[in-house]
This record gives structure tokens, sequence and C-alpha cells, in this order.
């Protein structure tokens, strides 16, 4: 037990990533073999990260280090600045591990029937697992370069997903097109990390921001890394990719590529917070991530108010309610240098753009899935040829009015929790945008309305009178997240409480961060 | 004199980076848009090796270290974890335009194109 409290960060990620190249051969044995092979393997690291959650919400910020003689030895003996690779797991980082896991599990569970009979299977669920390691390995670590390398893992792992059913002419498309963005994306990542490499000559987070001057240099650095994420979490005006991306990827996937986005935005959030905290002029950039949020918010909604494709619709509201999520955490950095303000609705504020990022991962993870079981049954996303759909698939139109509610941020489901946090803590700061964000819940309650009462309401429709209900790992991977949804939105203070207080710590807490690793250097 | 050939290297990756900027944005070719990533991909690789880059220095490969300064061996380390990095990415872009070129005939961005709205 201890050793696995002491080498869990390593093992959360190394475990998935053998299995990633074991999958191939286990796949020999048979279909069922690699199945419960890779439930088995998801199971094992989701235990691991409960074991390490437990960890870090009681003692506080861990540091692994690679190489070292104890695990906790950020610096070598008489060293002053970290010369190795290290992992750094705080609140936030290991909220966002929670939120993947999650996701990685419901997905697995509905990708195993979903899947059957389709060709490339093995490589199918290789790529499941890497995907799965680039987003952890962003999430936990704690170094620049480090975080280059996994980011560039997921968007290849991502690429292959989305790309999955090559038999289809836009599914290739909208991998091309995720691909060309990530490529880009992560090279920029790379000439900043060069940038603060140049000045500091170290690559760790930790040591950088002790470190840090916020020279000329280090601005375009900023400029950089803040671009680059911003493409890559899909907000406008850098969207273009996302729902040409969300629409083609298997469902299963769509969940995993939608986390994988918002993994994104926790390095925009490390970035800002942690490596720049109290350098820059948090109120400037605040504003900037407010606007950012705004628009993809008000952009997003009206652009997906008018879709057809089912999909693309949902891949629109995913921008909207990134949207969010930026909103909230905007107004808490733009306020992050008045303590009287961060106190009385700063923090809230932050809680709430904070917790949307796991109510939305697991509503729009749900709406996807229902989405992609209707074009399994009936093969086509148009909601023009829909109707009548739930005479015969009961429980997944009760999993898409989950979904839907939750989203338009209706009580007793998650979405309400948190958009009530951030209206709440917004309207404090500014009215105006707190009544955009209420203005744009209500056309998305229109947008999935209109939507439910053509899929699902109506007259039966011939051509799918045979129409039948999902396959049950399907349904079990919808359960399990409606069931969160639900969860989450009755209980949402012991939730705040448990796992997004503390990751709003971390992000606040600059010199906590610091420490772990600079603590000892005078 | 001296110091304006050392930063030769930053000024030539500047260039390549701007050049592979264009032609991401500008050019409808995929093959060509490909090639942009390619040479962005460079000009960083440039830009990181050129950062270490010591006048007179050694190879950083010595336990014995001989008399002089060292070129730094991490930056090193970053250029060659991109390279095989972008090999991947280029391998697996090229990958897609092939199938982009066989279900639409056609590698243009603007005339492939399916996903609108």
């Amino acid at each position: 037990m201890d050793f696995l409290t002491t080498h869990a960060p390593a093992l959360i990620v190394a475990l998935p990533l053998l299995a990633a190249f074991a999958i191939p051969l286990v796949s020999r044995a048979g279909h069922s073999a690699r199945s419960i092979f890779s439930l088995a393997v998801l199971g094992a690291t989701a235990s691991l990260v409960a074991i390490l959650a437990v960890d870090v919400y009681s003692t506080g910020i861990r540091v692994y280090t690679f190489g070292a003689t104890l695990p906790e030895m950020a610096l070598p003996a008489g060293y002053t600045v970290p010369v190795r690779i290290m992992f750094q797991v705080d609140g936030m980082s290991m909220f966002m591990g929670i939120v993947i896991t999650t996701v990685a599990l419901a997905a697995m569970l509905y990708s195993l029937q979903f899947l059957k009979g389709q060709s490339g299977q093995p490589r199918f669920y290789s790529l499941m697992m890497l995907l799965y390691v680039g987003m952890m390995g962003l999430a936990f670590t704690g170094d620049m370069f480090n975080m280059f390398v996994f980011l560039e893992l997921a968007s290849i792992a991502g690429t292959g997903l989305a790309a999955y059913r090559t038999g289809m002419a836009d599914a290739v498309e909208g991998g091309f097109k995720y691909i060309v963005i990530s490529a880009v994306s992560a090279l920029m990542v790379l000439f900043a990390i060069g940038l603060l490499y140049s000045q500091y000559n170290v690559l760790s987070i930790a040591a950088l921001a002790h470190y840090m001057e916020y020279s000329m240099l280090d601005m375009m650095a900023l400029g950089l890394l803040a671009g680059a994420f911003v493409m890559k979490l899909a907000g406008v005006p850098l969207h273009m990719w996302a729902p040409d991306t969300y629409t083609v990827a298997p469902a299963g996937t769509t969940p995993m590529i939608l986390a994988a986005s918002y993994t994104s935005m926790y390095a925009l959030y490390r970035v800002t917070f942690t490596l720049y905290g109290g350098h820059i002029d948090t109120a400037a950039i605040g504003w900037i991530v407010i606007i950012v949020g705004v628009l993809s918010m008000f952009i997003g909604v009206m652009m997906a108010v008018h879709q057809t494709d089912i999909k693309r619709m949902m891949a629109y509201h995913a921008i909207s309610q990134g949207g969010y999520m930026l909103l909230g955490v905007g107004v808490g950095l733009a306020v992050l240098a008045d303590p009287v303000a961060l106190a009385s609705y700063g923090r809230d504020a932050i809680n709430g753009g904070v917790f949307h990022i796991i109510n939305h991962v697991f509503y729009k993870a749900l709406l996807f899935m229902t989405a992609e079981a209707i074009f399994f049954r009936i093969g086509t996303r148009d909601t023009n040829k829909m109707g009548g759909l739930a005479r015969n698939m009961k429980w997944t139109t009760l999993f898409y009015g989950i979904g839907a509610l939750a989203i338009s941020g209706i009580p007793p489901f998650n979405g309400f929790a948190s958009k009530l946090l951030i209206y709440q803590t917004v309207l404090n700061f500014s009215p105006v945008l707190s009544a955009i964000a209420m203005f744009v819940s209500l056309v998305t309650l229109a947008s999935f309305a209109k939507v439910f009462y053509a899929a699902f309401t109506g007259p039966e429709m011939p051509a799918y009178r045979e129409v039948r209900e999902v396959p049950r790992s399907m349904l079990i991977g919808m359960g399990i997240l409606a069931a969160c949804v639900v969860f989450f939105g009755l209980f949402p203070g012991l939730i705040v409480d448990t796992i997004v207080a503390p990751a709003t710590e971390a992000l606040i807490n600059q010199t906590g961060y610091i420490d772990a690793v600079m603590g000892a250097v005078p | 004199m001296e110091q304006v050939l050392l930063n030769f290297p930053f000024v030539a990756a500047v260039l390549l980076m701007g050049i592979a900027l264009y032609i991401i944005v500008f050019k409808r070719n995929l093959i060509k848009l490909v090639m942009g990533v390619a040479i962005l991909s460079s000009a960083i690789n440039l830009f990181l090796v050129s950062l270490g880059y010591r006048v007179g220095g050694v190879a950083p490969i010595y336990t014995d270290v001989p008399e002089g300064p060292m070129v730094l061996p991490v930056p090193q380390a970053l250029t060659l974890t991109n390279i095989v990095i972008g090999v991947a990415v280029l391998a697996l872009m090229l990958t897609l335009v092939v199938h982009i070129y066989r279900h639409t005939g056609d590698i243009d961005a603007e005339k492939s194109r399916i996903l609108k709205g």
C-alpha cells in the first residue's frame, strides 16, 4: 500500500502506456480477452488515481521526481536547481485526473459493443490508452518540456481516434484538421519553451516561476503559450476545427477528445496562474480570458441553433459551454490582485469555472453518446430525417433528456449547480456578463428542445419501426455518466468542497506550487 | 561583427517560421500545408540548437571534461525529441492526405472540403 501511494503518480502514467503496446498482442487471444484486459488496466489505473487523490487531498501537493534516490527529492543533494524530470500533483492536477479517468472508463465501456464487428479494433484500444496517458501526463507534469511531449502524444492519439473511420471522407477531414492545429500549437509551445529556457536554463515549471523576471521574451512566450492553448481548447476565434473533429469522431472517443481540450484549458490556467502569476497584470489578462469566454459562449450557441447535424450542433454547444468555464476563471483572475474582491466573489467564480469543467465533460459526453447511439441504429446524424425514436429507444431518450436539461442549467441537474455559481459571482463583477451568460443558457435550452422534438417525439416513422435499443455496454457507459450528472446536481456542495475547492486553492496558491520544489533554496 | 554572425541562426529561424506560417495559412494545397508544418518544425529545431551553441564549445559527451566551454546538452535533447515527434506527426498528416485524395480525388483544401457550416 505504501509502495502504491508513493509511486502512484508514475504508475498512473506507466501502466496504461505499457498496456497500450500490449493490447495488440493480447488481441491475438480474442476479442473478449482484449476487452477484459483494457477494462482491467483502466480499472487498476482508476484505483491508483483514487489512492493518489486521497493522499493529495489529505497531505497536499505531491512531487514525484524520476530517477531520484527518493521520489520526494526534487533537488539532487548539493544542487539549487531541479535537473530531473518531475511530476507535480496538486489539487488542480488531481481534479483533472479524476475528470479524465471517469470519462475514459465510461468511454471504454461504451466502445466495447459500439465497435463490435469493425476492423482495426486493437489499434483503437491502443490509441484510447495513449490518449489517456497523454492527458494524464499533461495534467500531472511539473516540467514544461514534458508538457510538450504529452501534448503531442495526446494530439497524435486523438487524431488517430478522430479519423478512426477512415472509410468515411468526413472522418478523415476532421482528423486532418485536428492534427494541423495540434501540430502548429504544439510547435508554438515548444518555441515558447525555448524562449523560457534561453533565459533561465531550467525547464521545471516551479523553478521557472521562481526565477521569472517577466522580460520582453517572457511576454512573447506567454503570448505563444496562451495562443496555442486557446487554439487547442477551441476558444473563439480559434475554434474552427472543433465542430468538424467532434462531429466525425466515433462516439466513445468524442468525450475523450473533449476532455483533451479541457486538459489544454488546464495547461492555460497552469501557465497564467502558476508560471506567470504575480508578474502579469492579472486584471488585463483576466479581461482577455473573459472576452474569449464571452465570445465563445455567444458565437458557439448562435452557430449551434441552426445546425441540422445532431453531433455538429452538440460540438458548437461544447464551444459555447467552454466559454462559461473561461468566464468564471477569467473573473477570478481579474480580481486575483484584489484580496477583498477575491474573498467575496473571486474564489467562488473560479470554483464555478472549474466545477463547470467536470459537469460539462459529464453531460456533454453523455449527449455525444446518445447522438452516436442514434447514429448506431439509424445510420444518420441529420435531425430532419429522425422522428419518433422515443418509442423504441427509451433509455437513450431518457439519457438525452437528462443531458439536455443539465446543459441548459435546469435544476436538479449538475449544469444548474455550476452555472448558478457563475451567474452569482459574475453578477458582482459585471451584471452585463451575467445577463449574457443567462441568455446563452436560454438559447441552449431552445436548441436542445428543438432537437428533442425532432428526433424523439412525433409519429412513428415506418423506416424506424424495427429500430431497437442499443446494446447493454453502451447503456452502461451512458448510465455511469447520467448517474454522475444527477448525483453532482443533487449534492453540489459536497463535490465543490471535496474536489473543486482544493483545485481553486491550488490555482491561487502559487507559492505552494513553487515551494514544493524550490522551498529548500535560500 | 561576431555578434551579428552569432545572431544569424536566430534571424534565419524567425524567417523560416514566417514562411512556414504563411504557407500554413494561405496555401490551399494540402501537401504544401504539410510542408509548411515541416518547415515550422525545422525552424524551431534550428532555434533550439542555436540556443545551446557556445563559440568554440566541445560536444557535451565527456565525463573527463576538456578545457573550455561546452555546448549546452539540454537543447540538443529537446531538438532530438522534437525531430522524432515531428516525423511521427508528418507521417500521420501525409497518411490522412492520401486518404483525403482517395475519397475526394483532390488535395485542394477548398475543393476536397465536405464539412461546412
